[in-house]
């Protein structure tokens, strides 16, 4: 009894929300269209209650629940938080614009929820199954938000092509899951490490195993080569699901790599270095590469996601407790980076007009100053520029990586930097440089501007004042892997 | 107050302006531009007094990092906020922030769209700037270097000419991966002694090879931003596109950053390399000095022939450095100041004349002397400065460094006299064309001369370069005891002890 009731209380973040996007969905068969507000407002609520009784019930120690198949230990805390928060400032971004485009029904907020839940489980997941179930909930909920403005032919054709590569990224990843089983006798991430651990193991069966979960993990996190999904989709989906896709979920396939990789096959960590290793180099060549040839924004911000995740993978290949504090902190920035970036795009978007193409954002100093200052900072900061985040964050991965000796990738990351740096630059000199093309004035409700005010000028912010950030992470990575 | 005050002059020199630039981006109004232009003079004249402190308190003779203050910033990876200040960095932060005061007059008029951002970006890029001469730890040091890319790249694509957005973007990505090969290094030292302080790097001692690796980081940083040959093409095309304040501030004091982080970082802590590297170095600036000259002969353009003349002249500045001795390195920083005060000048007379006929080609002009006689005097003036004519201030630094490598080796004093034959082809040769002979054209004829604003400006310049010819000493005084530190810590090995070289 004691047991169940510890179980309870240890899901209970997880318990509101699935409870509260059940009700939401029930309540929007009862609510008038002018009243769809109280969706919004129940959204909002049952994300701010999961922080409440997440941040309440925190302890800085590993606790296991449903026997042992879910965690919760601090980097669990730590990476809901900033889901929810990722999350709620999503929902704030995108009400104007999924109203003006008839989106703003109970079915978004609730899909939305259950991805976060998803998310959650992924974080907390301490068991293969668990983990898979988690990122299976997070990702059938996106793909159907993908399709949610259904008769834009460009959606469907995005949401059937995520479906379809990542059913298949799910295969692989249950099929390695499905090696490590068969080698180790258990499914739970502690029982593998342990039985790992204990004796000599085929090792060919484990690298087999191995090479499938990666490729899932990369396909999920978009990494080269499993990105052809990731500019098509983002292009192809409405701009406020591209921006749930491409911000929080990444944060969730982070604590997914940390909980199978660096917590159930630490032994095997010598080979998954080596996949990693070139999946970032290749993911820094194309990501960069590529965005420069894109005219569409939200294309261009894609390949720079790509590029992003390849410096992740720096701090996740040196296999060090640094690396992993520094990953973290990259994931944790990115997010902040690219809420921001498609923060600015929603503004600019109106009924009937899209701002993503890269000549939307002509003139934007002359239209608004303030709102170009703040795109500015969001660009300098995805190129990893002082005195902003970014910079911070690319500093500490490529410090790991170069401590845990890999000097030459060390160097030729910074180069591809430079690369990088182009396309960035770019999108300020059309919004410093250019003539303005559209003269339509920018209207958005107040609390959009106040948040995305606080999310861009916080890159500055933390930028300058990257401590704490990087002490959270600290703290959580610390207590969670030891 | 005051106490708080003596303590972080530092601070109030660096975050002065800086405050000053988001006060007057806060308060801007376009409507009423002139508000904005006496709040940002009274900002940029603020900064400038209170760096003058640095130069009456500080002890000459004691030499080493005063004016010390720091807290610690970021001590997940041991970074401090640190700064300090020794005789190579005074001259050049009072330096950062007359030009900066300069830039805002010569604006004055001149600029009428979006007054405030303009204004505020050189206010903002000065503190910046500062920060770099007086950071003394190095990610604090690398950050205010690269943030003070940010302005720049503004300044020279908003208010640039014809074709800026290539010359910004060409002088954005050329700095950017210098400075990240530097990033590199620190990196590699920090994980090496565990910390970001630079005095801890002065005292670490390396093997050959890695010191050799290390300083080509740190070379490819400065010599882009100084610029050495062949790293130096985009300053012609950033100079070129670049408002007369951008072209001012990056000639008179950007490129001395590069100088500047040559003797604070790349020489003292990686010495066996420099010197055993030196012989390249040399030779690379003996060919800016020569080769450049004559590039900077068959310009059209005057912008691009000063700014030629500008790396020509930065030439000097390297080699005095990698001659290692006395008279090279302290005319080395004659020399950078020298060229901050002439260069700004000689930007400034361009703009002048561009900002009425909206030309920069010499060809446009003619007979200039006729229709505005007083501009015809000081710009002529400075023209002679650039040629190094004594009693100018251009004569002291490159006469210093042309008798210190003289000590060295005759030829390298030999070739680089030349710079005294072709500085003065290319300069006199641009102000015959320009000033003298025949009105060319109506535009010329209907020239008006200087007006009070342009005047002062020119006067104080002017007066700064001919003090600074004839009366150098308080500068050198300011800079004797470091230099001669610096030598002694450059004349000892930081090769370790006991193992043989190259391993």
């Amino acid at each position: 009894m004691e047991n169940i009731r510890y179980d309870l209380i240890t899901a209970l973040p997880e318990i509101v929300i699935v409870c509260m996007a059940m009700f939401i969905l029930l309540a929007d068969l009862f609510l008038k269209p002018t009243n769809r507000i109280v969706i919004y407002i129940l959204a909002q609520l049952s994300l701010l209650g999961a922080a409440y009784f997440t941040f309440s019930t925190h302890v800085p120690s590993v606790g296991y629940a449903f026997t042992g198949t879910f965690v919760d230990d601090t980097m669990a805390d730590v990476l809901k938080l900033m889901i929810y928060l990722g999350t709620s400032m999503i929902f704030v971004y995108s009400r104007q614009y999924i109203q003006q485009r008839d989106m703003f029904r109970g079915e978004f907020y609730a899909l939305a929820l259950f991805s976060v839940v998803g998310m959650m489980i992924m974080v907390s997941g301490q068991n293969m199954l668990t983990l898979y179930v988690g990122l299976e909930l997070l990702s059938l909920s996106l793909y159907a938000l993908v399709a949610l403005d259904r008769d834009n032919a460009k959606a469907t054709e995005a949401a059937m092509k995520y479906f379809v590569l990542g059913a298949l990224a799910s295969g692989m990843l249950l099929y390695g899951m499905s090696m490590i089983y068969g080698m180790t006798g258990s499914l739970n991430i502690a029982d593998i490490n342990n039985a790992l651990m204990s004796g000599p193991k085929i090792h060919s069966v484990l690298i087999l195993g191995l090479v499938f979960i990666v490729s899932g993990l990369a396909f999920k996190l978009g990494a080269v080569p499993f990105q052809m999904w990731v500019p098509d989709v983002y292009e192809g989906s409405p701009t406020a699901v591209t921006m749930l896709i491409s911000s929080v979920p990444k944060l969730a396939a982070f604590a997914l790599v940390i909980r199978l990789l660096v917590q159930g096959l630490p032994t095997l960590a010598v080979d998954w270095q080596q996949m990693l290793m070139i999946m970032a180099v290749l993911s820094i060549i194309i990501g960069n590469i590529t965005a420069i040839a894109q005219t569409n924004l939200k294309r261009m911000l894609a390949y720079s996601t790509i590029s992003h995740i390849g410096f992740v993978l720096y701090g996740l290949m040196s296999a060090s407790m640094n690396g992993f504090i520094f990953a973290m902190f990259y994931v944790v920035s990115y997010v902040l980076m690219t809420l921001a970036g498609f923060g600015i795009i929603l503004l600019l978007s109106r009924k009937g007009f899209e701002a993503d193409k890269l000549d939307d954002l002509k003139g934007l100093n002359q239209r608004s100053p303030w709102h170009a200052f703040l795109m500015l900072i969001v660009m300098f900061s995805m190129a990893g520029v002082p005195p902003t985040l970014g910079f911070y964050a690319k500093f500490s991965v490529l410090q790991a990586a170069l401590a845990a000796g890999y000097l030459w990738l060390v160097v030729f990351a910074v180069l591809m930097a430079v690369v990088g740096a182009f396309y960035y630059l770019r999108v300020i000199k059309l919004m410093y440089f250019d003539e303005p093309a559209d003269n339509n004035p920018i209207v958005a409700p107040m609390d959009m501007r106040v948040v995305l005010g606080i999310n861009a000028l916080a890159l500055l912010v933390i930028g300058i004042m990257p401590e704490k950030l990087m002490e959270l992470c600290i703290y959580a990575m610390t207590t969670s892997l030891s | 107050m005051l106490n708080y005050f003596t303590q972080h002059i530092l601070s109030f020199s660096i975050w002065l302006p800086v405050f000053s630039g988001i006060v007057v981006l806060a308060i801007a109004n376009e409507n009423k531009p002139d508000t904005t232009r006496w709040l940002a003079l009274l900002g940029g004249i603020a900064s400038f007094l209170v760096t003058i402190p640095l130069y009456t308190h500080f002890n000459f003779a004691e030499g080493g990092f005063q004016f010390q203050e720091g807290f610690s910033w970021i001590p997940a990876f041991n970074i401090n906020y640190h700064l300090g200040v020794d005789g190579i960095s005074v001259p050049l932060i009072l330096l950062t922030s007359f030009t900066t005061v300069i830039v805002i007059i010569s604006a004055w008029e001149v600029i009428q769209k979006r007054v405030a951002q303009y204004m505020a970006c050189f206010l903002i890029m000065s503190g910046l700037m500062i920060g770099v001469f007086s950071a003394l730890d190095a990610i604090l040091y690398y950050v205010f270097w690269e943030a003070m890319l940010i302005p720049m790249f503004l300044v020279i694509g908003i208010w640039g000419g014809p074709n800026r957005v290539y010359a910004t973007i060409k002088f954005f990505l050329y700095t950017l991966l210098g400075s990240l090969l530097m990033l590199v290094a620190f990196i590699y030292l920090y994980l090496s002694t565990g910390s970001f302080e630079i005095t801890e790097y002065y005292k670490f001692s390396m093997p050959l090879n890695v010191q050799v690796l290390i300083f080509l980081a740190f070379f490819a940083a400065f010599a882009v931003k100084i610029p050495m040959w062949p790293v130096h093409t985009w300053l012609p095309d950033a100079h070129v596109e670049a408002p007369t304040g951008g072209s001012v501030v990056l000639a008179a004091i950007a490129l001395k950053l590069g100088g500047y982080s040559f003797l604070r970082f790349a020489m003292p802590i990686a010495p066996d390399a420099a010197h055993h590297l030196s012989g390249y170095m040399i030779t690379l600036s003996l060919i800016a000095i020569v080769y450049i000259a004559l590039v900077a002969l068959v310009q059209k353009d005057m912008k691009k022939l000063i700014a030629y003349s500008s790396i020509s002249h930065m030439g000097f500045v390297t080699l005095g450095f990698f001659i290692f001795n006395n008279l090279g390195l302290e005319g080395a920083i004659v020399q950078m100041v020298s060229h901050g005060f002439i260069s700004a000048a000689m930007f400034l007379c361009v703009g002048v004349l561009y900002d009425r006929v909206h030309s920069r080609q010499i060809e446009s002009y003619g007979g200039v002397a006729n229709t505005m006689p007083a501009f015809a005097a000081f710009a002529v003036f400075f023209a002679m400065a650039n040629t190094g004519l004594p009693g100018t201030s251009g004569f002291v630094g490159e006469f210093m460094v042309i008798l210190g490598a003289i000590q060295v080796n005759f030829w390298y004093a030999f070739l680089a006299s030349f710079t005294l034959i072709f500085g003065a082809a290319y300069t006199l040769w641009m102000v015959k064309r320009v000033f003298y002979g025949e009105i060319a054209n109506e535009n010329v004829a209907a020239l008006k001369d200087l007006n009070g604003r342009e005047f002062l400006i020119m006067a104080i310049l002017a007066a700064l370069v001919l003090v600074l010819g004839i009366y150098p000493q308080p500068l050198t005084d300011m800079t004797n005891a470091t230099v001669t530190q610096l030598l002694s810590h450059l004349a000892q090995s930081k090769l370790p002890v006991g193992l043989p070289s190259g391993l």
